[in-house]
Parts: C-alpha cells; structure tokens; sequence
C-alpha cells in the first residue's frame, strides 16, 4: 500500500496576522491583544509579541492581563472572519491538492500524495508554500508525514518551520514529542501526565491492550489516546476529507406584485421546478428532498417539503407532488417571493425519454408511491414483506421501505386470504371435546360447522412472547353456507396459563 | 359431486356464455364485486381472474378503507394462490374518496399488477362519475382494477361487469372427506358491458389458478362422469 503524504499547515499567529494585515499602521511596539467574548467577561484571543513580552498570553482573562500589563491595548478580535479567511485559504490551498480541508481553526491539511513531483520534490514544495502563505502575512509551520497524526504533531511540536519525514522515519520523529500533540484534549494530557508518560514514545511502549482498557470507555477520538496513537502511527487509517465545493442547488423567483391567492402559485411552482430540473440536469443529479418556500411580504416564511421514493427531475411530478400540499398554505397579505431548493440530491444519469411521449401518459411505481405518501402519509402506503415467524399475524411485516421487497415463500400449509388484525372472540354454542366446535356464534350469526380441518398447532414464540401466551390450535372450518373460516381455540384445557381455553376467528379463506 | 373441467369456448356451442373462460375478463377492465361482510368470496373471484403464472412479478396495488378492513381483515398475503405470490402494495386509508383517488393513481401506473381496492357500504363518494373514471383509467393503462364491496348494495355504477358474489359449500378434498377443499363460489354476474348477465356457480384450483364450472345441485356422491363427454 502505497502511504498517503499527509501536509499539515499550521498558522500559529493566524488572528494577529490578519488583523495586522488589515491595520498597516500599527506600531508593533506597543502591546495589543484581541478580545473575544467569553462566559465571564473578555478572553484574549491574540496576542502580539510585546504583549507576550508583557505576559499576556491567549485565553487569558482580560483583567487578569491588564492587571500584568496596563498598558495593553484592546481590540475586538473576529472569530467569524478569521473562519471564513481560512477556509478561503483552504480552498487556495487546492493549488497544491485538491484533497484539502480545514484543520481546526488555525490550521490546515493537506493530502499531497502523488502530487509533490509536481512542485519540485517535497521539500521544494513546502518551501514553496511557506513562501506563498507568507506573501500573504501569514506565518506558518508546514510538516509532511505519512499520517494526520503525525503532520499534525510535528508541524505543532516539531520545532522547525518545514519538517519532511519519510516513512520509515515515522516512530523516530515521534517518539520524543509531548503526548499534546496527539491531538488530544486537556483532560487526557493530564490524566497521561499523572500516569507519568510525557512523551508520545513513552505512550508507545505500553502495550495496547493496557490502554485500550484504561481507555475503553472514551469513545471520541479527541478523549483517547490510544485511538489518537494509532492514526499517527498509522496502524489506524484516518483521512483528510476535503474541502468539497458544496453548491446548492435552488431556484428562486420574485413576483411585482404579491399573490394573495394560493391557486395561482403552481405555475410558479412549475417555473420553479423547470429552473431546478435543469440545474441538476447539468450535474447529473435527481431529486430526493425539495423545499418549497414562499416569502410573504409581512416577514414570514411558508414552507413547504416533499420526498421522493426514487430521484426524479420531471418537473412535471414536483409540480404534482407539491400541487397536493399548495391548498394549506397561509398567504395572508400575500407572497412576493419564492424558491424551491434540493435538500437531498442524489446521482441520476440522464435518461432518453421515451421516443413517443405521449404514447405512455402512465407514471412509474416510484412516483407512484411518491404520490401515495404526500396525500395519505408515508405510514399508510407499505409493502408486505414475509417475516421468519409462525405466528400468523407476525409472518407478515408491513414495511415502508419499498426497496427490495423479499418473496414470499411456499407455505405448506394453507393460509387465508383475509386476517384480522384483533381475532375476533366467538361464543361456543355447541363443543366437542377435542376438535372444533360444531355450532358457534361470530358477529351475531349462528354458523354450523359442516366441514373441518385441523388443528395445526402453533405455539407461542418463547423467545419473544411473556410466558403467560397460550398456544393456539387452528381449524379451517366451513360452515353449512359454505363460507371457510380460520378459527383458533387459544390454549387447552389445564395449561395453567388462565381460564378454559377460548375460541377466536383470525382470517377468512375464499 | 359433478365436476365439470374447464371447457374452451367455441362458437357452435349454444350454452358458451355459460363457460367459465369467459368469466374471466379477456381483457384489463373495472369490475365490481359485491360480497357479504364476512366473506372473501369477493377477494377471490379478483385473484382467481388476474393472469398467473409466468410474468407474475407485478405487484398487486390494494387499497383498503379503514372500514372495510375491520369488516374483512387485511390482506394476508401468505395466503395468496401459489400462482400469484408478488409483492403486495397496501395502502391503507380513512376515507373512500381517498381509496377512489389512489386506486386512480394506481391504474395510472401499468407496472402494477391488479388494482383492487375495498370499500365498505355504500359511500356517498362512490358514484357513477367516480367509477367510470376508474373504468376508463383501467382500460386506457391496460391494469386490471376490482372494487370490491362489502355489505353495500348495486347503485349506479360505470363498471364493466358487476358481480354479486357468495361463498357455497366447498369442494371435495381429496384426501379427507371431513375437510374442507377448493373453495367454490356462486356468482351472480348481474350486469355486464361485454357479455350476457347469468349465473354460475364455479369452483377454484388453487394450484392451477383455474376457475371450473361446478353443478348447481352440488354435494352428491362422485358417481358419474357427466354424459356429453362419454
């Protein structure tokens, strides 16, 4: 297996920088700190180098620094813009690679695997990439290594501004390094430090069953250090997930003036839709999810959603699909505004349409089912699906999923056509001991039995049932009108689990 | 008992509208099937009817009302003829306009197998309007489609054949005299678009999926072979 090439790129003074880099005029002698808002008061978030002379150091409380160093000046920092300046970086970074993300909030990762011969070898490449961040009035530290892990580490711990390390020098340039730079948090450095191991070669030579034990109950990677250990290693595989150029798909219309009557939005649904279906035409994308919304000119937001069983783009069928649910919008004083947007998308290759179109004005199963749920509920519209149970009524699972339904099976027995879904009690008028009853009454009617098969015997599910289910002995019985019954007598006589045994009609045959 | 074996139809025969084959619908269209509340005589004269065997993976579209499925149960479908084991689609609804509306959505998509949908008594969105769209959706996609009745009586109605169905004293079992066997019916075809109205009485096999003629007087001894084949 070939190893990845992991980059991390550190900016150790990332928010001083830019905030630097937008007030030219600064004079750097005189202390500076930016502020944030924490729970209890102002936090430092940055500090420049007087300031760190001084004492003040980031994550400090304001007052406590003041009370260092009076004469430290104040500035609001901007934690939002410094996380949209670096994922903008981050996408800069794609010059390098396209595997590119975001690394916490001062840092980034890059996988450059394959793609270092391309700017002169590795450490061409890192030096050119210090060079181009530094253009930009950003410091940084850079290290190349096999793992996440182990960029990471080094390029936070390592001590020189650009490291390369080669595969074999893994555990090498690890091993002296402190436990923090396994990416772990505060609480699991300190609980190591307690335990005495310093450094990430210390953690190594214990074996990993001690610590999977003393670990086991962390689960998150960032509160276990052995999970963290073996990604930078690399016994543990962990990639970079890239940056991916998140667009989103959305059509949006403007009216002059308002709509105030809810049975003219289709059309404008149907534009809607049409602007939709092409964007995802070229993408090659169908709809699962879409958004309806219309923005009503006193400040509210009707919304509308619909689902779909099977991607479709037909603007057509969304048209449909919302057309149902259009009525129960509130225009109040009018809509003056409309998108539809894709919340879920997935692939759909273009497909011919049918040559005669107007040859099969029918609609598929999937937009069958499509238009089944938006008018009667995804609850009501299932699938029956044959279930590993003897137990009649749980022999048939009715399942929503309407995927792969599984076939339904030779049963040796013969089954009836209708089951109720409570058996329906039958007062006994005339009993045999062992066998059907000859004469019963169901639902107010007498019915003489002419005709009987049975009993098969189905005993209750132990595995699954309390113990108190009694079995149940099935006749077929066919009265004097010929109509054929699925009768049980629940329980025998003497099975300590309640009263004498009671009869119950469960399904009808044809 | 006599049991006559199913005949093919052919022009000279005087007594052909009497055949069983032509029970069968020749092709897709709406039929109503009315039936006693506790009886799924009516579920059977539908299946009996749907093309089996080869091709049989289209899956059957029932659709019940809440009602109906109270009076008669829910489809079981363990219980289906060999013949016609396909998935089966339910869709459970509240109120009959809506098992009106998604029997139409169903007929509406040919990939389906039957569309039978079930509604109890007579409600008042069932009219002549209603069901004739459902007939012309049925005959214009080429789907099957059954309304079966239960505990209602014969409005108005634009369905091509209209059946009054009852169950009658089953078959000999083959094996066990006691026993019930194939389930036989009587029918009452009492108006119809494409055939004469009369009255059968069948009986149905199961494993062959086929519909035979059965004697009206039933349960005598099987003594004779019927005379016209000697």
């Amino acid at each position: 297996m070939t190893r990845r090439r992991i980059v991390s790129i550190w900016f150790p003074q990332l928010v001083m920088e830019r905030w630097r880099n937008a007030h030219p005029a600064t004079d750097d002698a005189i202390p500076l700190a930016l502020a944030e808002e924490g729970p209890h008061g102002q936090v430092i978030a940055a500090v420049n180098a007087a300031a760190r002379h001084g004492g003040a150091r980031r994550g400090q409380r304001m007052t406590d620094a003041r009370a260092i160093l009076p004469t430290l000046a104040i500035a609001p920092a901007d934690p939002a813009g410094d996380a949209a300046a670096l994922a903008a970086m981050g996408r800069w970074a794609q010059r390098w690679s396209p595997w590119t993300a975001v690394d916490g909030a001062d840092g980034l990762l890059l996988d450059t695997g394959g793609a270092a011969h391309l700017f002169g070898g590795e450490a061409a490449m890192l030096a050119g990439m210090a060079r181009a961040f530094g253009a930009l009035g950003h410091t940084s530290r850079i290290a190349l290594a096999p793992t996440i892990g182990a960029a990471w580490a080094l390029a936070h711990y390592g001590g020189k501004e650009q490291v390369v390390i080669a595969e074999d020098d893994l555990a090498a340039a690890l091993a002296p390094l402190p436990i923090a730079s396994l990416r772990i948090d505060a609480d699991a450095v300190l609980l190591l430090r307690r335990l005495g191991i310093k450094t990430v070669g210390a953690l190594r030579g214990i074996p990993t069953e001690a610590l999977g034990r003393r670990f086991r109950k962390h689960r998150r990677a960032i509160a276990n250090p052995l999970r963290r250990l073996q990604q930078a290693y690399g016994d543990v595989e962990e990639v970079v997930a890239p940056l991916a150029p998140h667009k989103v798909y959305r059509a949006s219309a403007r009216v002059l003036e308002p709509i105030r009557h809810v049975a003219v939005l289709e059309p404008v649904v149907a534009d809607l839709a049409a602007d939709l279906a092409q964007q995802l035409e070229e993408a090659h994308l169908g709809l699962r999810r879409a958004r309806f919304e219309a923005f009503r000119i006193d400040g509210h937001i009707a919304q509308l959603e619909v689902e779909t069983a099977a991607p479709v783009r037909a603007p057509a069928h969304v048209v449909r699909l919302f057309s149902e649910k259009l009525d129960g919008l509130d225009a109040g004083f009018g809509f003056d505004a409309f998108a539809l947007t894709a919340l879920w998308h997935e692939q759909m290759d273009a497909l011919q349409k049918g040559l005669e179109e107007d040859e099969a004005p029918g609609i598929s199963f999937a937009h069958l089912i499509d238009r089944l749920r938006v008018r009667l509920g995804a609850g009501n519209v299932r699938l029956a699906a044959p279930c590993a149970s003897h137990v009649p009524e749980r022999s048939i699972v009715w399942q929503e999923d309407m995927g792969a339904p599984g076939a339904f099976g030779e049963i040796l027995r013969d089954r009836p056509i209708r089951l109720f879904d409570r058996p329906e009690p039958v007062t006994v008028i005339y009993a045999t001991p062992d066998g059907p009853p000859r004469r019963f009454r169901w639902r107010r009617q007498l019915h003489d039995v002419a005709r009987s098969e049975g009993p098969e015997r189905i005993a209750p599910e132990w595995w699954r049932e309390r113990s108190e289910v009694r079995l149940r002995d099935y006749y077929k019985v066919e009265d004097e009108a010929g109509r054929r019954l699925w009768i049980y007598r629940s329980g025998v006589v003497g099975d300590g689990r309640g009263g004498p045994p009671q009869w119950f009609v469960h399904g009808l045959f044809a | 008992m006599t049991h006559v074996p199913c005949l093919i139809p052919t022009a000279s025969s005087s007594c052909s509208s009497l055949l069983p084959e032509t029970i069968v619908a020749p092709r897709p269209m709406l039929q109503e099937i009315f039936a006693a509340p506790g009886d799924a005589s009516a579920t059977g004269l539908a299946l009996a009817q749907l093309p089996g065997g080869e091709g049989g993976s289209a899956p059957l579209f029932w659709v019940q009302e809440a009602r109906a499925a109270g009076e008669a149960g829910r489809v079981f479908a363990h219980g289906l003829p060999p013949r016609l084991r396909r998935p089966v689609l339910h869709v459970f609804v509240r109120k009959a306009r809506d098992v009106l509306w998604a029997m139409e959505e169903g007929l509406k998509c040919a990939s389906l197998g039957a569309v039978i949908g079930e509604l109890h008594g007579n409600p008042q969105a069932l009219d002549f309007t209603a069901s004739r769209r459902l007939a012309v959706a049925a005959e214009r996609h080429g789907v099957p489609a059954f309304l079966v009745r239960t505990g209602g009586h014969a409005e108005l109605s634009g369905a091509r054949r209209r059946w009054r169905v009852e169950s009658r004293p089953s078959l000999p079992h083959p094996y066990d005299p006691k026993a019930p066997g194939a389930p036989a019916w009587s029918l009452d075809l009492f108006r119809a678009r494409d055939m004469r109205p009369g009255i059968w009485d069948v009986g149905y096999d199961p494993a062959a999926h086929r519909l035979d003629l059965v004697s009206a007087t039933g349960d005598g001894a099987m003594a004779e072979r019927p005379s016209r084949y000697g």
